[in-house]
């Protein structure tokens, strides 16, 4: 490409750190040292192959990250001549992410988790005492001329960091030779100031999350079946406790019989969109243009959702062994793992096991000794709920800023890189092996004859114990809050979110409501990805609910203006209710909400836009929210 | 060419600079200047040693094989290498990929042809696409990309010394007559001179007067010192022009015309052949006139009493006296289709997608062998020495088109004036700094001009561009040799010296031809 580089060099320590992502330069063409013969009559850069490896634009930038807290002009520079990108382009993507800066940050942050599950469990006292004792948190904006000390530690607000079962929560990072990335649970002010005066980190604090199945999911079965059981680190006792045999018969079955006992099974998505699985894969699997390519959605960032951080931690053989069953049933020899940059653990945990795997033969050329392909390219996020939307993450994986595409066409002919892809999510990969060695008609007896299965709930906010359940389809929403301990000892129960961000509220009244797609829609709530935050009585609802509109305003993509004016003006409007200064009285405000909330739903190409609204309005007309104002003011 | 990159097509670039289409290339070959056949000729061998040949189509359309395989023999990689500069491998690989290409094609602009062996470096390619059967099919061919939108139509319409219109040539008796016939007078039986030897016949006074159409010659042509001189020497200078030229500056008598492409009508060609209407947009201003009024005018003065034709007349007679040319494509074919390619001899002619299509055809329908025709390295004419240390090579700017009539009056933030590219080696070693104006001195002339450093470029070579005359007047430097084939002259390669303005200071009056 014919692009212009900016006027500024990188330090040795990021022209390495690059480096170790993209390889030494190969000529002065591509960012190498000037003076070679050869040089001066050819060039090999720059041409189709150069750009094949836009995709490794975010990886470089987050080596930049890791090495030295923020993304420097020089460092850019270097990554742009390295992968022939015009550095605005690669500023696009830089300033796309959260976790990624572009002015300068000290080495050391503490990401402070202040979102809804944390909220209820004290952290917006937290975060004041906080500041109260080193001082306020910075911010994603840059920081003008005010440079910051590298070396002294520096926090800021968070939104969920999928820690909610030991919330509050925090994530420390570390830049330097060696990064450091922890995850922290139960944090205080005294073990955060002591991260901030430059105290090593505790252990992870996120190790051992807490796993409950219902009883009537016979032992050995389920999806949580090893979790806390089985070493998650240790191949041979994943396959000793039957690890590999699904593979095995997947193999046996052939790619049309695996794909017969999903559909038998009526597995659907368990992302939130809950789209059949068999109807998904055997579309990809019947495209003519090759290559197809299989992704795991593990950009797991619905505000209060952590189910597939636990599975990946606790049983990342299971998804690598999920996954190479769905890219042999769909014709996929390369697969993607999109992890989500606030899951160290989960990331080290799956580097670990798909390289222990491909050690094994379980992935490579011939996985098995049965003639099937597949390898597994472990990707990280970089902080944007966004990227959890499909077509987003295809974008980001592609080195793009994390922008949803428009559909059609759909993933199945047009996904990563353009071509037919399987994506699905975490879970959704966990319930496969089962499927495979039981058979989808056997699946499908457990839960409902329209939702079959079992379902991992996140149980967080003021429970008891917070923790991931798993239970059969059609348990009602109070047996499951009863399986958790129920509300904090000694409180009543104001209010359930259900679903996520993108779901919305139940009142405390509601706890018949059956766990299952058809139920849940009948009642106008949704399953979601799997929420369910509990809400004592003195928990500041309103507040919640102005936390998850700054959430959507933040993380809206900005792309379509529905979206992006919608979940401003959305905020705007809940704050000036906060302040008292309406206009038109709080009727007003809630039939400008309401107005907003049609056109983000109608207008917005994407899920974030279309349901930024729903918590919002679950609060107003099923929790009545706003009514006791509504009625004075109107 | 971008569409097909972004569709899949592979780019090799072969260029001494690399270029902006260069850096979009998945090889550049860089090759020393001027060795373009040397080049070529490396290629054919490889892929004639490799047993890459169309040898069904060579068979079946060509003429003159063996002698072309005897005259490449001694142009192996190795040899490539040392002419060219680009490394064997890299010779190797372009040559297998191009011969083994279902469809590939090759496309040059002025690096080819501004040289005194520019026909030679075309007929190098031509041979390569012979060799391997990339001509008169879909998606093949060896295409000149024209860098006007009528370079093309000026030629078939006969505005070229040795051809008739249609491209029929002037010494044959035969059609000779029939323009006789037609037109009703006697023509003379040989060619006229190209625009190189109408400068020297104007320089040993053999040519007197001069009726420039539409050309800028004072600053467009090599040596521009010379082509002054003799344009001021001539008795009679008309220049017909729509803006003011440098040129039109030294005419007798200026003619202000309309500019056809918007405030007349007409026609023009692009380089693939394709005839287009183009329509009057707009009255022209006051004072300037249709060019056809013009000549009719003058033809009037000379005592003949033409009466203004339309543009679709002087096309329908177009049409009449070249008939096999282009006697289907009516003005009313050409708006209902949008254009026609020529030939197109009759209205129920599609017109011709491919011009060498009939190479592919058996017996009688193929016509004429297509010939391979024996190329030898030269070189360019001067080559840099202790005095004259440095290579320029000259050419275009994206944003910037020939001497600047048409760009120079537009903003850009592209447009940064005449500037030196020279390599980070070179300005290290002449202790030049980015932007400082430095002298540029050939053994013709001399300018001065502000420096940019540019990694495009290898130690030895330089680069300028002719965009901006009237600051910087790089012509003075070129050498005015040219191709006996095609009259073009070598504007692609001189030696010349570089010097810091400030090292000069004192001097610089005694140093060279001070630019007027």
């Amino acid at each position: 490409m014919d692009i212009r580089l900016l006027d500024a060099e990188p330090s040795q320590e990021e022209r390495f750190a690059v480096d170790q992502v993209l390889g030494a330069p190969e000529s002065s063409w591509d960012g190498g040292e000037r003076g070679s013969m050869r040089d001066a009559h050819t060039s090999e850069f720059g041409g189709r192959e150069t750009r094949e490896t836009r995709h490794l634009l975010l990886p470089a930038l987050q080596a930049l990250q890791a090495r030295v807290g923020f993304i420097t002009e020089g460092g850019l520079d270097y990554v742009c001549a390295r992968l022939d990108v015009p550095p605005a382009e690669a500023w696009g993507v830089a300033t796309f992410y959260a976790m990624l800066a572009t002015a300068p940050r000290p080495r050391r942050v503490v990401h402070v988790c202040d979102d809804i599950a944390c909220r209820a469990r004290g952290a917006r006292d937290l975060c004041a005492a906080l500041e109260k004792k080193c001082g306020g948190p910075i911010s994603h904006e840059p920081h003008g001329d005010h440079v910051l000390d590298s070396n002294k530690p520096a926090w800021m607000h968070s939104p969920c960091l999928g820690l909610c079962d030991v919330a509050p929560a925090a994530l420390m990072v570390e830049a330097g030779a060696k990064p450091v990335e922890r995850s922290l649970g139960g944090v205080t002010v005294e073990s955060l100031s002591a991260l901030l005066t430059g105290a090593a980190p505790a252990l992870d604090g996120a190790a051992a999350p807490l796993s409950v199945q219902s009883a009537d999911i016979p032992a050995g079965t389920g999806l949580l079946a090893r979790v806390g059981k089985v070493d998650p680190t240790n191949l041979a006792a994943y396959r000793a406790a039957g690890g590999y045999t699904a593979l095995a018969k997947a193999i046996e079955l052939g790619a049309e019989g695996v794909i017969r006992e999903v559909t038998a099974s009526q597995l659907v998505g368990r992302g939130g969109a809950a789209f059949p699985t068999g109807r998904k894969w055997e579309a990809v699997r019947t495209q003519a243009a090759q290559p197809h390519y299989l992704v795991c959605n593990a950009d797991e960032s619905e505000p209060g959702t952590f189910k597939d951080r636990v599975l990946l931690t606790e049983d990342p053989f299971a998804i690598v062994e999920s996954m190479t069953i769905g890219a042999f049933a769909t014709g996929a020899e390369h697969g993607f793992l999109y992890i989500r940059a606030e899951y160290p653990l989960a990331f080290e945990r799956m580097q670990h096991a798909i390289a222990e795997a491909r050690a094994a033969g379980l992935l490579g050329k011939n996985i098995l000794g049965r003639g099937v392909a597949f390898d597994i390219e472990v990707r990280r996020g970089a902080g944007a709920y966004i990227c959890g939307e499909e077509t987003a993450l295809f974008e980001s994986i592609e080195g793009k800023r994390g922008e949803p595409r428009n559909k059609p066409p759909f993933p199945v002919s047009h996904g990563l890189f353009g071509k037919p892809t399987a994506a699905n999510n975490v879970e959704t990969f966990a319930n496969v092996p089962a499927i495979i060695l039981g058979g989808g008609a056997a699946f499908a007896l457990t839960g409902t004859a329209q939702s079959t299965g079992t379902r991992l709930f996140c149980l967080a906010g003021n429970v008891q114990k917070p923790g991931v359940y798993e239970v059969p389809f059609g348990t009602t929403l109070g047996a499951l809050i009863e399986l958790a301990g129920g509300v904090t000892a000694g409180r009543a129960l104001k209010a359930v979110l259900l679903g996520g961000a993108a779901g919305g509220f139940v009142r405390a009244n509601e706890m018949a409501i059956k766990l299952t797609h058809e139920d849940t829609r009948a009642t106008g709530t949704t399953l979601g990805s799997g929420v369910v935050i509990l809400f004592d009585d003195t928990v500041d609802l309103k507040d919640a609910v102005l936390r998850m509109a700054a959430f959507f305003r933040d993380e809206s993509c900005g792309q379509c203006v529905p979206c992006r004016v919608g979940t401003v003006r959305q905020e705007e409007a809940l704050h000036r209710i906060a302040a008292g200064k309406t206009r038109g009285g709080v009727k007003g405000e809630l039939a400008l909400l309401d107005e907003l909330g049609e056109a983000m739903k109608d207008g917005s190409i994407c899920g974030l836009g279309q349901t930024a609204y729903s918590a919002v309005e679950s609060a107003i007309k099923r929790l009545g929210l706003y009514a006791e104002a509504g009625a004075a003011t109107a | 060419m971008l569409k097909g990159i972004h569709n899949g097509a592979k780019l090799y670039v072969m260029d001494p600079r690399r270029t902006a289409s260069a850096k979009w290339a998945d090889v550049w070959l860089g090759l020393n200047v001027g060795s373009d056949i040397a080049l070529s000729n490396t290629m054919a061998r490889e892929i004639i040693h490799a047993g890459l040949v169309h040898a069904e189509f060579v068979s079946n359309a060509c003429s003159g094989f063996s002698e072309y395989r005897t005259s490449v023999e001694s142009y192996t990689l190795e040899v490539g290498e040392s002419l060219t500069g680009v490394p064997a491998d890299v010779i190797r690989e372009a040559a297998h990929a191009f011969a083994k290409a279902d469809r590939a094609m090759i496309c040059w602009t002025l690096g080819i042809t501004e040289h005194h062996d520019a026909a030679d470096n075309v007929l190098a390619l031509i041979n390569l696409c012979l060799l391997t059967g990339h001509v008169g099919r879909w998606g093949c061919g060896a295409n000149p990309l024209r860098g006007q939108n009528n370079v093309q139509g000026g030629g078939d319409m006969g505005a070229i010394p040795n051809k008739y219109p249609g491209f029929q040539e002037i010494t044959d008796p035969a059609i000779q007559e029939r323009f006789e016939k037609h037109w009703n007078v006697k023509l003379q039986a040989t060619a006229g001179r190209n625009l190189t030897e109408m400068l020297h016949a104007m320089g040993t006074g053999e040519m007197t007067s001069l009726y420039v159409i539409g050309e800028n010659p004072a600053q467009s042509d090599a040596d521009g010192h010379h082509v002054e001189h003799v344009l001021r020497g001539l008795d009679h200078l008309v220049v017909q022009e729509i803006v003011m030229t440098k040129t039109a500056e030294l005419a007798h008598v200026v003619l202000p015309s309309a500019a056809t492409w918007c405030e007349g009508e007409g026609t023009v060609t692009n380089s693939e052949r394709r005839v287009q209407r183009c329509r009057k947009a707009a009255e022209p201003p006051e004072g300037a006139k249709d060019e056809l009024w013009i000549m009719t005018e003058i033809a009037k003065r000379m005592g003949l009493d033409w009466t203004v034709p339309s543009a679709e007349e002087v096309w329908d007679e177009f049409r009449a006296v070249a008939p096999a040319f282009a006697g289907g494509m009516s003005y009313a074919r050409l708006e209902a289709l949008d254009g026609l390619q020529w030939p197109c001899p009759d209205e129920s002619h599609p017109g011709s997608t491919f011009l060498h299509g009939r190479l592919w055809e058996k017996g009688e329908a193929r016509g004429d062998a297509a010939p391979f025709t024996v190329v030898r390295h030269e070189g360019p004419v001067e080559m840099p020495n202790d005095e004259y240390p440095l290579l320029l090579t000259t050419g275009r700017r994206l944003e910037s088109y020939n001497t600047g009539v048409q760009t120079a009056g537009y903003d850009s933030p592209l447009h940064w004036g005449e500037m030196l590219d020279l390599s980070p080696e070179d300005a290290a070693r002449l202790g030049i700094a980015d932007n400082e104006d430095v002298r540029i001195t050939s053994r013709r002339g001399s300018v001065v001009a502000p420096a940019h450093i540019d990694t495009a470029l290898r130690a030895g070579l330089v680069f300028m561009t002719l965009h901006f005359p009237d600051d910087v007047a790089t012509n003075l430097l070129t050498i005015d040799v040219s191709d006996p084939k095609s009259g073009t002259a070598e504007f692609k390669a001189c030696a010349v010296r570089v010097e810091p303005v400030r090292s000069l200071a004192g001097v610089s009056s005694a140093s060279g031809v001070a630019h007027a």
